[in-house]
């Protein structure tokens, strides 16, 4: 099985749009910045999380601050993988105890990595809410999950996959695209 | 890369890649142990006995705590109590703890070799925990990775190693770790308890390991060191008369602030505990700002997390075992 790149579906300055009107709600829907905490989930949801962040700091002129979250110990799937995957660093800088907290990730999709992530913040301690900021929400839940802040909702098939390349990790332009998996 | 065997059982048969990545997990894990709430879900359904033929405080507890700690549920045979003083063999106590559905036997014993007929006979995961002079592989591990911690590196490391060479497992697995991963091992004791075989050891570095030195001297071996690490006085093995007295062995080689003064500026004192004070360590060296024993001790912690987490994390039952290239019975 290859994957064959089908469709561009955003490109950097469409990105950039969707993240600074996703950064308004954000402000809008929690009244400011009080108590706010962004935590990406690795690797695609910390430079979300960062660029939010820096929208946040354009609009209200307050610094956020910002977790990475590591979900690899909190996978439903680890039994039936043959090796163990690595497992990286958590860092939150401060307590999410009785904080409210913006998760963000690149896609949301059978909403598994989302169930890991509460369970994970859970651990951390008691936040006061836990919202889910996505940059595309592609369908196809698994669970009763659902996102708060969405950049752009685009319908999929499940053989299709959602690729998001951000210039920090892909050393590309940013930019999400649409690939199938094709039969050779 | 993850780790891809059923066993540890060594540190002289793991390559430099597997030794990498534990190390690399292994500070991941120590994130965990600084948290309000100590446990991850990970492990969840797996068990681990912890079967130890000799005494152990810290190994045991923390190979017992690192599997609560990722949610495996642990139990423990202590020799004394169990069916092994009616006289039950090895090979049928790992049988019996295997039927009750044990996926990971960590053991220490007298007998060198002993987990390796284990790993033979068993479908779990053998982790050595001490198998006579031969070796103990995650104190190995751990006290790379407490250098590593302070140091940033291994590499180009002047490394003094001090006592009992010659009763040390301690001793070995650390020689094959650092010696492989680049430091330079100076060994240093009584010429009574340096075994002349262990010189050879060096030869099997590989292109990018380090040298092995070997002297009589303590202050030789210290000086200009960046890390010393010195060896409990095995006094329970001390049959034979190979030094004259405890007296003689601390006047001569016990390490102490005056030869300490001879390492490097920033140099870090260790010792695997437990410590004979005034013996082969002076106690106010031991409790020095340069001592890092303690942090020794939560560093097992989280190596052992990370052991256990790259041994059963992925996969399960015949397939992934085979896969990993161990036997299936």
């Amino acid at each position: 099985m290859i994957l064959q790149p089908k469709a561009q579906i955003m490109d950097k300055a469409a990105i950039d749009r969707a993240l600074r009107r996703v950064a308004h709600e954000i402000v809008e829907k929690n009244q400011g910045t009080q108590g706010l905490v962004f935590i990406g989930i690795r690797r695609r949801g910390v430079p979300l999380a960062e660029r939010l962040r820096d929208n946040v700091r354009d609009i209200e002129g307050k610094e956020v601050p910002l977790g990475v979250l590591d979900i690899t110990l909190y996978r439903d799937d680890l039994t039936t993988r043959s090796d163990a995957p690595e497992v990286h660093r958590t860092e939150v800088p401060c307590s999410v105890q009785g904080r409210k907290i913006v998760l963000c990730d690149d896609v949301l999709y059978t909403g598994r990595t989302v169930r890991a992530a509460l369970d994970a913040i859970m651990d951390l301690g008691r936040p006061q809410a836990i919202q889910l900021a996505v940059l595309i929400d592609r369908g196809h839940r698994e669970l009763p999950i659902r996102a708060d802040y969405v950049g752009k909702n685009v319908p999929t098939s499940g053989r299709e996959v959602i690729e998001v390349k951000f210039k920090e990790i892909d050393d590309t332009e940013d930019k999400v695209l649409i690939v199938e998996k094709v039969e050779e | 890369m993850a780790l891809r065997r059923k066993d540890i059982l060594t540190l002289e048969d793991m390559s430099v890649q597997e030794m990498q990545a534990i190390l690399d997990n292994a500070s991941s894990f120590k994130e965990i142990l600084g948290r309000d709430i100590k446990k991850v879900p990970t492990l969840r359904g797996k068990s681990i006995l912890t079967l130890f033929y000799e005494a152990s405080t810290r190994t045991r507890t923390s190979f017992e705590l690192a599997g609560k700690y990722l949610s495996a549920d642990t139990v423990n045979i202590a020799t004394t109590t169990s069916a092994i003083v009616k006289g039950e063999t090895l090979k049928d106590t790992a049988w019996t703890v295997e039927a009750m559905g044990i996926d990971c036997i960590v053991m220490r014993h007298p007998i060198a070799g002993a987990p390796h007929f284990l790993a033979r006979i068993c479908q779990a995961s053998i982790v050595n925990a001490g198998d006579g002079m031969h070796e103990h592989p995650t104190q190995g591990l751990l006290d790379m990775f407490s250098i590593a911690e302070r140091k940033g590196r291994l590499k180009g490391l002047k490394v003094a190693i001090i006592g009992d060479i010659f009763h040390s497992r301690v001793a070995r697995s650390n020689i094959w770790g650092l010696g492989k991963m680049g430091a330079d091992v100076w060994l240093a004791g009584p010429s009574t308890l340096i075994p002349p075989e262990v010189e050879r050891m060096g030869e099997t570095f590989g292109s990018r390991g380090g040298r092995l030195r070997v002297t009589c001297r303590v202050e030789e071996a210290i000086e200009a060191a960046d890390v010393v690490m010195v060896l409990r006085l095995q006094l329970e093995r001390q049959k034979k008369g190979l030094f004259p007295s405890i007296r003689e062995y601390a006047r001569l080689f016990g390490v102490d602030r005056r030869r300490l003064a001879l390492a490097k500026d920033d140099f870090i004192l260790m010792h695997p505990g437990p410590m004979n004070r005034g013996v082969e360590i002076a106690s106010n060296a031991a409790d020095a700002d340069y001592s890092v024993i303690i942090d020794q001790v939560t560093n097992g912690v989280a190596v052992r997390m990370a052991v256990l987490y790259l041994l059963l994390g992925g996969g399960g039952g015949e397939e992934a075992v085979a896969d990993k290239g161990g036997e299936v019975r």
